[in-house]
């Protein structure tokens, strides 16, 4: 077996130990009658053993990768997002440690669980670095960014085990709809993974040419079967679906295609859900959230602000500054990925100032936690495959 | 304006909400309030005592953090914006009419519209520029606002504490216990070695930590102030130079914005990964995507004019020899030379013939340097070829002339005058690529032989003496951060009432729980009396028995 392969696996075993070790927190919280029992909960110990378990070859599978291809494996939008799911991983064993509390095991595992398996949806191959990328501020970098962003987005997923408690899913509400938007939110994901992973093992292909938004002809391939066409397209693989309409240059008909199928299927996933459960979704989780204690809760959130905040600005603003000064001889130049790094930090400073000087505690503050995560996954999915700019990386 | 009086004596500011040294509330808000508002002590701001004059209007309204927020929004939201369409050092185009044009082409109306509100150049906009303005006057003026009764509240604190003072915190208890002198000794030893700072006063004991935790905030603001002052220095000549430069392989040129240094192009190369060097591990990708550029690489030569030489003399003083690569500038006395942009094959000679055409006899060749061409090449023989016109960038006739659009040869153009000795008075034709026009029926004619290329790098050329201030800047913030959010300013009041009841209170500014970890791990050791957290109603929620322990 050669290297890149015992990496593959490695990460495949990551995935596996995440899966059963939510299983453990949810035993945790369901074995245990007294919120005392549940935080030595024995069943806790051991999803946390089982956590490090997977991490430990998660790490594996970095290294291993590394080693294979010379460089720090984080130059892709495969790359980027696992090391995003592993740091995920780290900062809630980091923060189990500090307050032991199975609800946020049950709540970040599975998140994790859903970015690693979207971060697979995208080419996996180890590609060499192009000349921009070479360079040691690469590791530093990207690193650092992603160590500061997963530590806020555990205040995120103490934040949802907040909100998952405290609102009250019998009426209906303003919160509750929201909470709901967010369940919905995570399911879309699944169905894009569903949906790719289904084309993908029918090895579905589908060729075209098109003329681009610089009016000069160009090749697209897609994956899954062609909901709308690229401007003036004409198809090449005989036999394919004709696409319903033809998109004008500025959209990328293939992605939106992507999103299209993925919402499709997602919808469908939500409703089965819903009608196996016969209630909301958020509802079906509230059970297992209730036993957390609110103020601990919150805490841990705010916490977990704290600590990421200043890596974040390090790794995000600082190191990407100094790099981009070295690579771009410039050291801001507004591209959009440096724009939203800045609006992230822009707004985590906005929910510092608010909780501590407005008293912006508890469902204020667990709602502005969510929000910040949507403004991290906005920046590392929708900016890079939306709003192109130097960063691209797909 | 008046001082206010304390009941035990102290006099405090106009404005003081809870006595500087004894606690004892002092404005009927306080009085009235359950928990107290400890966050700068109850000490006398400027912005919350004075607010009459024009002066105060404005010192309250950035003072405010509801309006600090406010900016910071507005920044993040004109930000966002910004990014929706391209902004306008991306868009291929420089007059209006063009900038206009591509943004109604590409994104219809909204793309029009979006250009005529001039979010296409968000970040140079005076609005977006007065928006930093406000932001960096708000951080001074409420920082300075807040840190300075902050600074000399915390210097006054007194070690006992008023029992009204006692009573309004967070962390609070009551209770008799035996052996108060001796619990008090115990306490002030557990104390000491969870780190703390401890004071004591006939009965009372202040324990203390991290004080310095709460100047975390002002020493990141002024990393802030600093980071932008260093921006806008870059306004003011001399602290930074932005120059880009072209050279071709083989030039000497003069450094553009660095006066006194000539570099030479000793050749570009641009390299792509090959699948004999790569074939295991990169093999797949680079089936999927072709190919994959390796490196851009300019290697040069640096001169230094000697000193006291005239300018633009030969007098040069090699300085280094260096590869400058996209990650690694060519750095010398505060400058530095970017690898960023290259253009392959320009034409720099062209090697033409002199043809009989009846006989296709050549006379001889001659080659023509296209950056320095002759006037005249003798082909020996009695045959010459004189050059009566040279079109670098050849676009056409323009008024009965040919017409060169730039002087970069990307498509040269040339009338030539063939002189041979059957034909003395000589002949013209134009000659262009693939193409040739004779005014009347030529005997000879130019045949195209042979052309070399050459590399052209795209250099930028950088100094910027104000790196080191942003440096700074970010360092300072960087501190501050650290220093505020990871330590927490905690105290821990402990104290012997009149009627010999223990007092016990505690605040931190942030992270609670670790606040009643040390608490119960000094009441674990010492006989204490019990405390309360009054702003965690689950705790004491009757059905959830164990919960008390939990933080055990
Ligand atoms: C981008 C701009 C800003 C950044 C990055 C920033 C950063 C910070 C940070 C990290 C803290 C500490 C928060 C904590 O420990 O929880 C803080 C505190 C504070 N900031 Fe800012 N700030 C910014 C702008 C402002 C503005 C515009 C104001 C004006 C009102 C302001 C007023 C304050 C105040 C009053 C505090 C609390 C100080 C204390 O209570 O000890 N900040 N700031």
């Amino acid at each position: 077996m050669d290297l890149v392969t015992i990496s593959s696996n490695l990460l495949l075993i990551s995935f596996i130990a995440y899966l059963v070790a939510t299983l453990f927190f949810g035993g945790a919280i369901k074995k245990s009658k007294t919120e005392k029992a549940y935080h030595n909960s024995k069943w806790g110990t051991i999803g946390l053993v089982i956590t490090i378990i997977g991490f430990l070859t998660h790490i594996g599978y970095f290294a291993t990768r590394w080693i294979a291809s010379g460089h720090a494996p984080l130059s892709n939008m495969f790359e980027f997002t696992t090391a995003f799911g592993m740091m995920l991983v780290g900062a809630f064993i980091l923060l189990y440690i500090m307050y032991r509390t199975p609800s946020l095991g049950l709540f970040a595992l599975p998140i994790a669980i859903i970015i690693i398996s979207y971060a697979t949806m995208f080419p996996r191959e180890v590609t060499p670095l192009i000349p921009a990328l070479q360079s040691k501020w690469l590791f530093i970098h990207v690193i650092t960014t992603v160590i500061g962003e997963s530590i806020l987005a555990i205040s995120a997923v103490a934040g949802l085990v907040f909100l998952v408690k405290n609102i009250d899913m019998t009426k209906k509400s303003k919160q509750r709809f929201w909470i709901e938007a967010v369940m919905f939110t995570l399911v879309l994901v699944l169905g894009f993974v569903v949906t790719s992973t289904t084309f993908k093992t029918m090895g579905y292909e589908a060729e075209f040419t098109y003329i681009d938004k610089n009016e000069a002809p160009a090749e697209i391939t897609y994956h899954i079967p062609p909901l709308f066409g690229m401007n003036e397209y004409e198809a090449m693989t005989p036999g394919a679906m004709k696409p319903w309409v033809e998109l004008p240059p500025i959209i990328n008909a293939q992605r939106l295609t992507s999103l299209t199928w993925s919402v499709a299927v997602g919808a469908v996933l939500y409703l089965l859900l819903r009608l196996i459960a016969r209630k909301p979704i958020a509802a079906v989780f509230q059970p297992l959230a209730k036993k957390a204690n609110s103020q601990l809760m919150d805490e841990i959130g705010y916490r977990s602000v704290l600590i990421g905040f200043p890596v974040f600005t390090l790794g995000a603003l600082i190191f990407a500054m100094i790099w981009a000064h070295e690579a771009w001889s410039r050291f801001w130049g507004w591209d959009p990925k440096e724009v939203w790094a800045l609006i992230t930090w822009l707004f985590y400073a906005a929910f510092l100032h608010l909780r501590l000087s407005r008293g912006w505690e508890g469902q204020k503050s667990a709602w502005l936690a969510v929000i910040g995560f949507v403004i991290i996954m906005f920046n590392l999915i929708a900016v890079n495959l939306i709003i192109a700019g130097l960063h691209s990386y797909a | 304006m008046s001082k206010i009086t304390c009941q035990c004596g102290h006099e405090n500011p106009y404005g003081t909400e809870l006595c500087e040294q004894c606690g004892r509330p002092l404005s009927e808000k306080a009085k009235e309030s359950d928990i107290v508002d400890m966050r700068y002590e109850g000490s006398s701001r400027r912005s919350q005592t004075y607010k009459s004059s024009i002066v105060d209007k404005i010192w309250n309204f950035f003072s405010s953090v509801k309006i600090g927020v406010g900016i910071i929004a507005a920044v993040l939201i004109a930000s966002a914006i910004g990014t929706v369409f391209p902004q306008k050092f991306y868009v291929p185009a420089s007059t209006d009419a063009e900038y206009a044009e591509y943004y109604e082409r590409l994104y219809g109306v909204v793309g029009k519209i979006y250009y005529q509100l001039g979010f296409y150049d968000m970040y140079n906009s005076w609005w977006f520029k007065v928006l930093i303005g406000m932001l960096a006057t708000s951080i001074i003026i409420a920082s300075i606002d807040r840190v300075v009764p902050l600074y000399k509240s915390l210097k006054k604190q007194r070690t006992r504490r008023h029992p009204s003072f006692m009573k309004r915190q967070r962390i609070y208890g009551e209770g008799t216990i035996e052996n108060t002198a001796e619990s008090f000794a115990k306490a002030e030893e557990e104390l000491k070695k969870m780190h703390y700072n401890v004071k004591t006063e006939n009965g009372a004991i202040l324990a203390e930590k991290h004080r310095f935790s709460r100047w975390g905030p002002y020493v990141n603001h002024t990393g802030l102030i600093i980071f932008f002052v260093g921006v806008l220095l870059r306004g003011i000549p001399g602290f930074y130079v932005d120059e880009a430069m072209w050279i071709r392989e083989g030039e000497t040129r003069n450094i553009v914005g660095a006066p006194g240094y000539v570099l030479e192009n000793k050749g570009f190369t641009l390299e792509n990964y090959t699948k004999e060097e790569a074939e295991e591990v990169f093999g797949a990708a680079l089936d999927k995507v072709g190919s994959i550029v390796k490196t851009y690489r300019t290697d040069v030569t640096l001169y230094k004019e000697k000193e006291g030489s005239l300018p633009g003399s030969d007098n040069l003083e090699k300085v280094e020899d260096y590869a400058i690569v996209v990650n690694k500038p060519l750095k010398f006395n505060g400058y530095n030379v970017f690898q960023m942009d290259y253009k392959l094959d320009e034409l720099k000679t062209m090697t033409f013939h002199l043809v009989e055409k009846s006989s296709e006899e050549s006379l001889g060749e001659f080659t023509v340097d296209l950056s320095n061409p002759e006037k005249k090449y003798d082909l020996g023989k009695g045959a010459s070829v004189n050059m009566l016109g040279f079109y670098p960038d050849y676009d056409g006739i323009k008024d009965g002339e040919p017409y060169s659009k730039s002087p970069v040869p990307n498509n040269p153009a040339f009338i030539f005058q063939m002189n041979t000795p059957e034909k003395p008075e000589g002949e013209k034709s134009f000659v262009a690529i693939r193409q040739t026009l004779e005014v009347e029926q030529n005997d000879y004619a130019i045949k195209f032989a042979a052309a070399e290329t050459r590399n052209i790098s795209g250099l930028t050329i950088r100094k910027d003496k104000t790196l080191y201030i942003l440096l700074l800047g970010g360092l300072v913030f960087m501190i501050g951060v650290i220093q505020g959010m990871y330590w927490q300013h905690r105290r821990i009041w402990i104290q012997e009432g009149a009627d010999g009841q223990v007092l016990i209170a505690a605040h931190t500014n942030k992270n609670w729980f670790s606040l009643r970890k040390e608490l119960d791990k000094l009441r674990e050791s010492t006989a204490l009396p019990a405390y309360k957290d009054r702003q965690d109603p689950e705790l004491d929620k009757p059905e959830q028995e164990g919960d008390e322990e939990i933080w055990t």
